[in-house]
């Protein structure tokens, strides 16, 4: 296999992991004000995700990090280009992550989990949005420079594409609680993720089609087809209380979406919409030498970074009570 | 002001503001896992209620590291988005490391020891914490690797086709000269920065006179640790403006204000210059200083801004390479000044509580807790040196700041960013500053009994 097919696979599961671990974090967030009734209960849906959140986002950073190495023109287009989303994503990020940590620490409790709401909803939404837009293609010129502007970002599609993903981490959310949680919270987190999970199949659902007409191509309807299976088994399994089915099937799903767009995506990695002026794996990639390194650095990384953080997650592995 | 302005001052902001965390993570990191250790060892209570004292003031400030630098890790994609496309091939590398190896070694370890005390076994537990700070120090090797290849660029080629860097030599990046000198520099800057905050704090809580014989420790651990970083921090400070007045002599030259190569140049100590006429009309020197301390030897040459000025203009074409002269001189004296008084800090403080003495002085009180600030200036005027002393460059020698930019920014856009960024980053410092105050006015938890197989809850959520 080609280096650059390598990254171009590394980048989308770097996204993928990303997806699927702070999947359920925004979707905790999303969902606080509404699965919670009071402080005791708050305080356990934010501990579920406390042992983990920071090392979930840190997916994000890897996979901005891998992108500037293996393909830097990918890199450069992408975050000048959608500038404005992107900001307002890292202000959610930095409201969110100040919020977690200080929640417990600091007297405005409630502040807090405004920020750790709107902190969790904004990026669940615009990484859709964004996604979206990459799959979908956008105005470069020849130099690679995005020539749109916010509204261009902003068109229907899009946005719908910031729904789906919305609706989907807020499931992933919903089904994460329920696997974590026990009595009371874990029955309200299930009853929401019942409604969440029908929600995602419907948006969800129609982004994936319209996404499959825009530029999909055999093998991805049916990894699409795979991702619709994995929503619809976890609402079966999560009206059946199997909440580790549940989470499993969510997880495959949101593994099959991202594989579906990346699928859409490839071998473009930033599609312009005059397909002359498109970044692909070749134009964008780095040299062979630094992919060569990269790719040393990855085989012998990643899985030590797959036993740790898996190992933390048994670690963590009990049902949270609500305490006093 | 144009983009290119806004841009440049925005990311001035952002990574000075996101260095002020970014210390103290490294330095405290290692004194609480310390501090755990003496407790692991011993047995002592003592040592276990200190660690726990210090690991909280050491969450709320990485809390705050970890948030700005997600910013950190975009901006150049965002603003720099001709740098990201010319540098990327080597420039990324070190970043992707960065985020594979230390991010998530820091985050993880340290999530599994805040939530870990009462699910690890203690030797488990206390490995996690040295785990979190190790990735801390190896985080800060990556990124210096990144910054030092800006300064001094190695192991690569200019591709003639594309114009673009290209990475040949991947060992170069990661052994260049400049990160080896500039790496300790930044840890022993820590271990001050950390010092000086383990300091003020614990001899505020002596003056208070509550749980005397615990912040009577942290307080001697602090200025002992204080004093030798200092000492290393100057050690590699020297060696870096060796290596500096070599690769960069146009930085060395505006930072001693050294307008003519000279032989047996002095060492300024307080100059008001010239930029228009290229002199000074006021040097008050150590005479042969500067050379000594640049090339060891009383009559070795230094160069000055007139002739290197001369010679960049014959090997780069037109044009201006001089870097903002005064704000080089001053900010290099000041962070060199600040740091002195940090470790003279430490020095009266190891005084002051000599053979089992408490500081009683009110003064010193008031002096130990202003002198928190020290390290946190000189660090600060230190990435500002650095920085501003190499433009008019964004790689030495091969890209300008003014190419580096993103064409397609728009004045408007970065300057919403800029004014979002420093108005939440304000609101937050005030909110951190805020926390760290009513913590450490909460002093230690009391004792919880000598048994060390005692569950402890979580410290935090």
């Amino acid at each position: 296999m080609e280096l650059t097919t390598v990254w171009f696979v590394l980048i989308a599961v770097l996204w993928t992991g990303y997806f699927v671990l702070e999947g359920f974090d925004f979707g905790v967030g999303v969902l606080l004000p509404f699965v919670a009734r009071d402080e005791a209960e708050r305080r356990t849906v934010i501990a579920s995700i406390g042992p983990v959140w920071d090392g979930n986002e840190v997916w994000l950073l890897v996979a901005g990090g891998a992108t500037f190495a293996a393909f830097p023109e990918w890199y450069a287009t992408l975050f000048s280009g959608f500038y404005l989303p992107l900001f307002l994503i890292l202000l959610a990020l930095i409201a969110r992550g100040v919020a977690l940590e200080y929640r417990s620490k600091s007297d405005h409790t409630r502040g807090w989990d405004r920020a750790f709401f709107w902190g969790s909803l904004v990026p669940a939404f615009l990484w859709g949005v964004a996604f979206a837009n990459i799959v979908h293609g956008v105005p470069l010129d020849a130099s690679h420079e995005y020539t749109g502007n916010l509204f261009t970002l902003l068109n229907p599609y899009a946005l719908l594409g910031g729904a789906a993903t919305l609706t989907l981490f807020t499931f992933h959310g919903a089904v994460f609680l329920a696997l974590r949680t026990q009595g009371e919270l874990r029955a309200t987190a299930t009853r929401l993720g019942r409604q969440a999970g029908l929600l995602t199949l419907l948006v969800g659902g129609v982004f994936l089609v319209l996404t499959q007409l825009d530029s999909g191509r055999p093998a991805t309807w049916v990894t699409a087809g795979v991702a619709a299976a994995g929503i619809l088994a976890a609402l079966v399994a999560t009206a059946r209380g199997r909440d580790g089915w549940a989470f499993t099937a969510n997880a495959v799903a949101i593994v099959a979406i991202t594989a579906t767009l990346f699928g859409n995506l490839w071998p473009d990695v930033m599609p312009a919409l005059d397909p002359a002026n498109s970044l692909n794996v070749t134009n964008a990639a780095s040299t062979p030498y630094t992919l060569t390194v990269m790719t040393w650095v990855a085989a012998i990384f990643t899985p030590v970074v797959l036993l740790y953080q898996g190992w933390t997650y048994w670690v963590f592995r009990k049902r949270l009570t609500v305490g006093p | 002001m144009d983009a290119l302005d806004l841009s440049r001052w925005q990311f001035g902001i952002t990574t000075v503001y996101h260095f002020l965390f970014v210390p103290l993570t490294i330095g405290l990191s290692l004194l609480v896992a310390g501090l755990q250790t003496a407790w692991h060892r011993t047995g002592n209570p003592a040592y276990l209620r200190l660690t726990r004292f210090w690991g909280k003031l050491f969450l709320i400030n990485f809390a705050m590291g970890v948030v700005t630098g997600i910013v950190q890790e975009f901006q150049f994609g965002m603003n720099w988005s001709e740098y990201s496309r010319f540098v990327g091939d080597i420039f990324g590398a070190p970043l992707a490391m960065e985020g594979l190896i230390a991010f998530f070694m820091e985050s993880t370890f340290l999530g599994l020891w805040i939530f870990g005390w009462d699910r690890l076994k203690p030797r488990v537990h206390l490995a996690t914490i040295w785990l979190a700070s190790i990735g801390t120090a190896v985080s800060a090797y990556f990124i210096l690797a990144a910054n030092s290849w800006m300064q001094h660029p190695v192991g690569y080629r200019l591709n003639p086709t594309t114009g673009r860097a290209e990475l040949t030599d991947i060992w170069a990046v990661l052994t260049n000269s400049t990160t080896l000198v500039t790496f300790p520099h930044v840890i022993f800057g820590a271990f001050v920065t950390a010092g000086a905050f383990m300091i003020g704090i614990s001899v505020w809580q002596l003056a208070r006179g509550r749980d005397v014989a615990l912040f009577r420790t942290s307080a001697r651990l602090a200025m002992v640790v204080s004093l030798v970083a200092a000492v290393g921090v100057a050690v590699s400070g020297h060696w870096q403006a060796q290596i500096m007045t070599e690769q960069q002599p146009m930085k060395m030259a505006a930072a001693e204000a050294l307008w003519e190569d000279e032989t047996s140049a002095g060492f300024s100590l307080f100059a008001v210059g010239d930029v228009e006429n290229g002199r000074n009309h006021v040097n008050l020197q150590i005479p042969g200083g500067l050379s000594l301390l640049a090339t060891n030897s009383l009559d070795g040459k230094v160069e000055g801004i007139n002739d290197i000025q001369a010679r960049y203009q014959a090997l780069y074409g037109p044009g201006d390479y001089r870097p903002i002269v005064g704000l080089a001189y001053w900010s290099f004296r000041l962070m060199i000044g600040f740091g002195a008084l940090a470790a003279l800090l430490a020095l009266a403080g190891l005084w002051f509580t000599r053979r089992g003495r408490f500081p009683r002085n009110p003064w010193f009180t008031r002096i130990a807790l202003l002198g928190i600030s020290l390290p946190f200036l000189a660090n600060s005027l230190g990435w500002i040196f650095t920085e501003m002393g190499r433009q008019p460059w964004a790689v030495f020698g091969l890209m300008r700041t003014s190419a580096a930019v993103s064409p397609g920014a728009d004045v408007l856009e970065v300057a919403l960013t800029l004014v979002g960024f420093t108005l939440v980053y304000a609101v937050l410092a005030a909110i951190e500053v805020r926390l760290l105050i009513k913590y450490v006015r909460l002093g230690p938890e009391p004792e919880t009994g000598t048994e060390p197989a005692e569950p402890l809850p979580a410290l935090s959520y």
